[in-house]
């Protein structure tokens, strides 16, 4: 302690470096906190089984019906870019030929699709398969543009575990006389399962928060919505609310329920991605 | 055993196989058809990609050529429902550069000061706190962000700089929190992937831990930095949610910071819903302006990791 | 030969955790000579290197207990570590030249310690360079990055950096185990010029090279020095049994 004081002493400059690094970490952890701090604080009161009717009205919001049609949204976009995503994680790892032109150039398309913004996800949608599918504004519609918006998560997550698996489990199959397939699926995608899943549970905390890239696509009523309908996320109907400016209150109560589901997801995928580091560990 | 090693180096058994096994057929025919499987699922990112730059340029290029592009990139009126319309959508990329530098000149500099000190200051127990926290940062949604800014920081900004709250500096504001993890995460890992030698060198001359820091491995993890800040603008341009809730949203040039600005991505998720004929196409070159720059943004940071492998 | 000593070491006992691998160490190390380390590999050399700048401070829980003197000031109390680092200073086994020029890889020690004007920076750089007798390799490309030298180049560049900060000792941990053999030989050419002006401690593997450049030789085992004298008569007399087996080739 006094040897550093010492230091310090002769080095001021390093010692006000020191703080700048701390007082920065602290404001990053203390506007985290009181971030979730006020939502909390702010919407936990509103939660009432109001809230949780099976039907919305203006006099009476209800968020139950933008709920299921999340889980809606949830299992259609993941229906169609899970798959999608692991077995392009499948081809890129186990199939093709280490620094290949495929290998590259998908690569760089899912840099891409990472890097664009949700709003031109949102035209896109309403471009594609809003008009020129006819699936008009409705869930499915919604559903697939996320499904896209997605596919870089689950690709790049996908690709990460594969790779962590050991050759050794490849090659030991290989010796029993299995052929690739069999190898990979009996073998290979049971060892990467959690980094798979951990990259899935963060995709679904992405589809819970969208906004921009369902107002054209999915559209705003708040209703239950059958596929080929127009119906509300929970994140959408939450615009709705504090656009509106009449229901405040709900939509604290809302940004609770999103913030809640979307930091237990988070949680979720860092716990199930820190269990394959640990086994991979082991091994 | 002879079968594994050939299925080692060719991914498929071969021929020869099939004639004395005759099962191999189904089974060679079903390693075909999958591998087959695997590769068009891998040419689904880029068909996505062909096809999302195909529709925005398709379709909003004849629109900006409609308008005149001149007259649409540099026009400081936005009127579409006038008698009279006009598009021009200059104020609107002047609201986004404003916005977006307000971001980086708070998000950027908090944020590569937390990645140094989650890289080489932080003690271990302590890690296990602000790491998560980063993380969860970056899950929260943009809407939660901008109810946040709205019922909060869009109050305080009223009081101390006057205006009406929904301001430059609101947004600014909103968004360098929301650009903090994209920083962070990204700088951490660059920092952690410097040679521990180089800070080790500079220990052995004398250096404070500080200085090492700041002057020989800051340096050299500069490339991912600069990735990191890229990917931060990237993601403050293509904001929309949380900016539409708080920047004021009006199609004008501002004068100062307390003003409220629209930005390309609030012009589109304001006015997409009701819009037709040129509004519409309007707005889709809109989109495509933003496209186009977050194309070259693209390009820019695959410039930057190239250089560093 | 003066009969000063510049480092004075003495009880020094170093834990990593539980793990004791420096035991019950006590040497004197004489101004303005060549002393050498030797021992197989493990055995405690390299560590005991890094206490003289305290380098050792960087590894957790390593526990050091004993004394160590550099001019009689007791070097983890008495002298604040920038300074005693300044003193003392190190080149490692394998080269560490920043990624930056060759400039400023040598200025970075007297630009930490102050020196701001240009003239003067210039002037330390060339210094540093003649005496690490690579000036005229690289005074045409002193702009060019440090990294664009051969490794032989680089290991004096370190030599010539760790100059530029005017130490008074100078620790070399292995310096030659990377390079191939001119280049070696041209760094204990180096040696042998450097220790005119300033107190060298060296740990190789290679006996040869001890013979070669050094004054003195330590021969460690298991953590311990079994025996310290002149380096001739470590080589061709030596007392203890097991540097004797050593010597003769038995550990490798």
């Amino acid at each position: 302690m006094e040897q550093q004081l010492k230091t310090y002493k002769a080095h001021p400059l390093s010692l006000v470096l020191k703080i700048l690094v701390w007082a920065a970490a602290a404001l990053t952890v203390a506007v985290f906190l009181i971030l979730v701090g006020y939502i909390l604080v702010r919407g936990v009161p509103y939660l009432s089984t109001g809230l949780f009717k099976t039907t919305s009205t203006v006099d009476e919001v209800s968020v139950l019906p933008s709920i299921v049609n999340t889980l809606k949204m949830v299992g259609i976009a993941l229906l169609v870019a899970g798959p999608l995503g692991i077995f392009s994680a499948i081809y890129l790892v186990e199939y093709a030929k280490k620094g290949s032109k495929v290998v590259k150039v998908v690569g760089l398309a899912t840099q891409t699709l990472s890097g664009i913004p949700s709003i031109i996800y949102g035209i896109f949608g309403s471009m594609f398969f809003v008009t020129t599918l006819a699936w008009r504004l409705s869930i499915l519609s919604g559903a697939f543009t996320l499904a896209i918006m997605i596919l870089p998560i689950i690709i790049t997550s996908s690709e990460e575990a594969l790779k962590s698996v050991s050759d050794s489990f490849r090659e030991g199959s290989f010796g029993l006389g299995a052929g690739k397939l069999r190898t990979v699926f009996v073998v290979v995608l049971p060892s990467a399962i959690s980094g798979i899943l951990s990259g899935i549970i963060l995709a679904i905390g992405r589809i819970v928060g969208e906004t921009a890239a369902l107002i054209f696509t999915a559209g705003t009523i708040t209703k239950f919505a059958g596929l080929s309908d127009s119906g509300s996320t929970l994140a959408v109907q939450m615009y709705n609310l504090s656009n509106e400016g009449l229901h405040m209150n709900e939509a604290s109560a809302s940004a609770v329920v999103l913030l809640v589901t979307v930091i237990l997801l988070n949680s979720l995928a860092s716990f199930v991605g820190n269990r394959i580091k640990k086994s991979s560990g082991e091994q | 055993m002879k079968n594994a090693a050939e299925t080692l180096s060719t991914p498929l058994p071969l021929a020869a196989d099939r004639s004395r096994k005759p099962h191999f057929s189904v089974r060679t025919f079903r390693e075909y058809f999958m591998q087959g499987v695997f590769l068009l699922s891998a040419c689904i990112s880029i068909l996505c990609v062909a096809v999302i730059c195909f529709y925005m340029f398709a379709k909003g290029c004849p629109a900006i050529a409609k308008i005149g592009v001149f007259e649409f990139l540099t026009g400081t009126d936005w009127f579409p429902t006038n008698t009279v319309a006009s598009y021009g959508i200059f104020p609107m990329i002047v609201g986004s550069i404003y916005v977006t530098a307000g971001a980086i000149i708070i998000g950027v500099p908090t944020g590569l000061l937390t990645a140094v000190f989650l890289s080489k200051f932080c003690p271990k127990k302590l890690y296990k706190i602000v790491l998560p926290a980063v993380n969860l940062l970056a899950g929260i949604p943009s809407i939660v962000y901008g109810f946040f800014g709205l019922v909060v920081v869009v109050p305080i900004v009223r009081s101390l700089f006057g205006g009406n709250g929904n301001s430059i500096i609101t947004a600014s504001f909103i968004l360098g929190i929301m650009i903090l993890p994209t920083v962070i995460g990204m700088s951490e890992s660059s920092l952690n992937a410097v040679p521990k030698e180089y800070y080790e060198g500079s220990l052995a001359l004398g250096a404070t831990h500080e200085r090492s820091v700041m002057r020989v491995v800051f340096p050299a993890a500069k490339s991912g930095i600069c990735a990191a800040i890229v990917l931060a603008v990237g993601r403050a341009v293509g904001e929309t949610m949380a900016v539409v809730m708080i920047a004021g949203n009006q199609a004008r040039l501002p004068d100062s910071l307390t003003d409220g600005v629209r930005t390309l991505t609030a012009n589109i998720v304001l006015e997409m819903g009701y819009a037709s004929g040129l509004h519409y196409d309007a707005l889709l070159g809109t989109g495509v302006v933003l496209f186009v720059f977050i194309l070259l943004l693209n390009v820019l940071l695959s410039v930057i990791t190239r250089k560093s492998h | 030969m003066s009969n000063k000593y510049k480092i004075e070491i003495s009880d020094v006992n170093l834990h990593y955790g539980t793990f004791q691998a420096l035991t019950d160490i006590n040497l004197n190390i004489p101004e303005r000579q060549v002393m050498s380390f030797i021992g197989p590999s493990g055995c405690g050399k390299s560590t005991l290197l890094k206490c003289l700048n305290r380098m050792n401070d960087l590894i957790e829980n390593c526990k050091i207990e004993g004394q160590f003197l550099l001019d009689g000031q007791d070097m983890y109390r008495d002298i604040e570590v920038t300074s005693l680092r300044k003193r003392v200073g190190m080149v490692f086994q394998k080269s560490n030249l920043f990624p930056m020029s060759i400039y400023d890889n040598i200025a970075y020690g007297p630009r930490t310690h102050g020196i701001k004007k240009r003239s003067e920076l210039d002037e330390i750089v060339e210094t540093c360079l003649k005496q690490a007798a690579i000036w005229d390799e690289c005074k045409d490309r002193l702009k060019k990055s440090a990294l664009g030298m051969s490794g032989g180049q680089q290991q004096r560049l370190c030599i010539a950096r760790a100059l530029a900060v005017k130490p008074e000792v100078i620790l070399m941990d292995e310096p030659t185990s990377a390079l191939d053999p001119i280049s070696t030989q041209k760094v204990e050419e180096l040696c042998v010029e450097l220790k005119r002006k300033y107190t060298i401690v060296i740990v190789t593997h290679n006996m040869q090279q001890a013979m070669r450049i050094a004054d003195r030789t330590a021969f460690f085992l298991h953590g311990k020095i079994e025996e310290e004298s002149t380096t001739d008569r470590i080589f061709n007399n030596p007392q203890n049994e097991k540097t004797q087996e050593y010597i003769g080739g038995q550990f490798g």
